[in-house]
């Protein structure tokens, strides 16, 4: 601690501009984060990921396999399972098969990863957008705006998330039907980031109003009032700059939040149905073959686990690095 | 402190109105068509509408709400004429599935469900508070490090893997417990505890995990206030100084925090009871949302949600009670 706004919780652009000459906040924190090696090995792993799942079809092509595609020959044909050692690892299905249908496991691996990742981004971004507009809107409005959406976020958070979100789901998905969507994973995907948003988005916007409020008694939003500043001036301008490192810091955590999300309702039956693919429907599967061929396991959970261990640290590096009251190095 | 008790009271019952009326909205007034899924696949238009009559589902909303809310206090008759039945307060109605009253369901599963959010609670907190003072106390040695890792991987796995997991080693290699199935402690303590102990533990692992980070961070912060530094410039032992300066101080989120996470597992640990075939509220939902039970839906939803506002408002008076500060506001 060694400058003089260490008494601040909020990150704020405005007082470390003033106090560190020429260093803002951004670049500080930029700064520490490229020499955190757990944090730099993080973003590579998730780069590799997020690439993966973007190029899913050129190194479908590569390998020369397909989702989709039952293959007989690599499967025995008493019990269903596959041939060979670690789930039929073989030049022709370099991740093995799926047991019973024979289908590739590294093309669905790769195509699972899209859906999961595309879930879990969707719902981050509705929830953040939401969640920030929300609650800049109800600090900033206070009085009985603030109350009445004080209130709508504490009743949304008084729903049990998981339970609420399986039975809303085929509710929802008739509901969809009857406006001209039609059933089918399209309509399980919609429904699925619809209901992780609708349930998730009070955590942040309560977090963001917590901030705003503190923020409105500062010096800044005084000067920015006391020159007569606009409203769209004073949320743009003013405050959303300063809220960005809590709001960066929160989606990086929410993201392996909805992946897991995900993965509990696969389990449960509520995700995409094959022949589609998800980390979670993958893993559901493979579950019931897991004394007999735990290498079909392995492969999802992996994918799973790294991606959530890489945001998850990445959340805490930044959340370290974006810290106002930490030594500045 | 009275009046404002009472002020958290009425805001709790307003609460609970307009919770029940949401509930009532997302399982009545989102499904296409409710009295639909009053019986299975073989079903005749006449049965259907049969049952809308029947059911009152033909009503307009505000009255069958108003129906159902009276059901929960005084009870209610359905049905007109000879065919009547009447259901006693408090009456959530009938399954759609099996005709039984859902009253009787829901008390049936609750305890089931409230013994394993005990246990499992008890679990977790000495662990979880425990295992953070330690961390805490060794910032940044090896032991530190240790723990913060195994934290990280235990909140990192999917939810139901590490139950999954438990119930495959333990129970179906190793056969070192029979399978689980649900007996009152009353009846037959060892085959509850039989059971429980791995219910109990895999629902532990996720929130110790989750608690001892949230301690650690909580006794860091409270260690580098002024007050600390002034208890050990006075030469207390470094003991009294943890025990009862540093954790008395930081208690207060962590007591925030487990009350609610009791209230939301009180509500149905629906993945645990899942896994480990547990009769409970989490359970009775998930087989109720298979089979499109709208009243049981219903019922599950309210009375989690119930749980959770209620722990709200016992949260806020608690803290009031050790925080006189926060009455004022």
């Amino acid at each position: 601690m060694t400058a003089v706004h260490s008494v601040d919780d909020i990150p704020s652009a405005e007082t470390v501009e003033t106090a560190v000459v020429g260093r803002t906040l951004r670049q500080i924190a930029f700064n520490r984060i490229k020499h955190d090696k757990v944090a730099i090995a993080c973003v590579i792993a998730l780069v590799i990921i997020i690439l993966l799942a973007l190029f899913a079809p050129l190194i479908c092509n590569l390998f020369n396999v397909d989702p989709y595609t039952f293959d007989s020959a690599a499967i025995s044909d008493s019990g269903g399972l596959p041939v060979g050692s670690l789930g039929g690892v073989s030049m022709k299905h370099p991740l093995g098969v799926e047991p019973l249908t024979g289908r590739d496991i590294l093309a669905r691996l790769l195509y699972g990863t899209r859906v999961s990742l595309m879930i879990a981004f969707l719902a981050t971004t509705i929830v953040v957008t939401t969640g920030v507009l929300i609650g800049i809107f109800a600090g900033y409005s206070r009085g009985w705006i603030d109350s009445i959406l004080s209130r709508v976020m504490d009743l949304t958070l008084a729903f049990p998330f998981l339970l609420v979100v399986i039975a809303m789901s085929p509710v929802l998905e008739q509901r969809l039907a009857s406006l001209g969507i039609p059933a089918g994973n399209a309509s399980r995907i919609v429904t699925l980031v619809l209901l992780l948003s609708l349930f998730g988005w009070p955590y942040l916007a309560r977090l963001i109003r917590g901030q705003v409020l503190s923020m409105r008694e500062r010096e800044f939003v005084e000067a920015a009032t006391s020159i007569g500043s606009g409203t769209s001036r004073m949320v743009f301008k003013e405050l959303l700059p300063n809220l960005w490192a809590p709001i960066l810091v929160y989606a990086t955590i929410a993201m392996p939040g909805f992946i897991g999300a995900e993965a509990a309702l696969a389990f449960l039956g509520i995700s995409v149905q094959p022949p589609t693919a998800t980390w979670g429907a993958m893993l559901e599967e493979s579950v019931g073959y897991f004394t007999v061929d735990p290498f079909y396991m392995f492969v999802p959970l992996t994918m799973l686990l790294v991606s959530v261990l890489s945001f998850n640290l990445l959340g805490d590096a930044l959340r370290d690095a974006l810290d106002p009251k930490a030594d500045r190095t | 402190m009275f009046p404002y008790i009472i002020r958290r009271v009425m805001l709790m019952i307003f609460m609970l109105f307009v919770l029940s009326v949401v509930t009532f909205l997302l399982f009545n007034a989102v499904p296409t068509d409710p009295a639909m899924l009053t019986c299975g696949k073989t079903c005749t238009p006449q049965i259907v509408e049969a049952n809308r009559i029947r059911l009152g589902l033909d009503q307009p909303l505000p009255f069958q709400y108003f129906e159902w809310i009276k059901g929960i206090f005084v009870g209610r008759t359905y049905g007109s004429g000879t065919q009547t039945f009447d259901c006693s307060a408090p009456c959530l109605g009938y399954s759609f599935k099996n005709g039984e009253e859902v009253t009787i369901m829901i008390k049936q599963a609750l305890p089931v469900t409230m013994w394993l959010a005990l246990g499992a609670f008890i679990l977790w907190m000495s662990f979880g508070i425990g295992s953070g003072i330690y961390a805490a106390n060794r910032k940044g040695k090896w032991q530190d490090r240790t723990i913060m890792a195994i934290t990280l991987i235990g909140y990192s796995l999917p939810v139901f893997l590490i139950g999954l997991m438990m119930l495959i080693f333990v129970i179906v290699r190793a056969h070192l417990l029979p399978y689980p199935d649900y007996v009152s402690p009353f009846e037959n303590p060892l085959q509850f505890l039989q059971t429980m102990i791995l219910p109990w533990i895999s629902l532990a692992i996720l929130y110790a995990a989750y608690y001892t980070r949230l301690t650690r961070s909580q006794m860091l912060e409270t260690m580098s206030e002024d007050f600390i530094r002034t208890a050990r410039a006075k030469g207390l032992p470094e003991k009294r100084v943890i025990r009862k300066h540093a954790f008395r101080a930081g208690l207060t989120p962590i007591v925030t925090s487990a009350g609610m996470d009791l209230a939301g597992l009180l509500g149905g640990a629906v993945i645990t009871e899942y896994v480990f075939s547990l009769p409970g509220l989490g359970r009775l939902a998930i087989d109720a949302v298979k089979d499109y039970d709208l009243p049981t839906i219903t019922a599950t939803t309210l009375v989690a949600a119930t749980f959770i506002i209620i722990a709200n408002i016992v949260v806020d008076v608690l803290y009031a009670a050790i925080d006189p500060r926060v009455r004022l506001s």
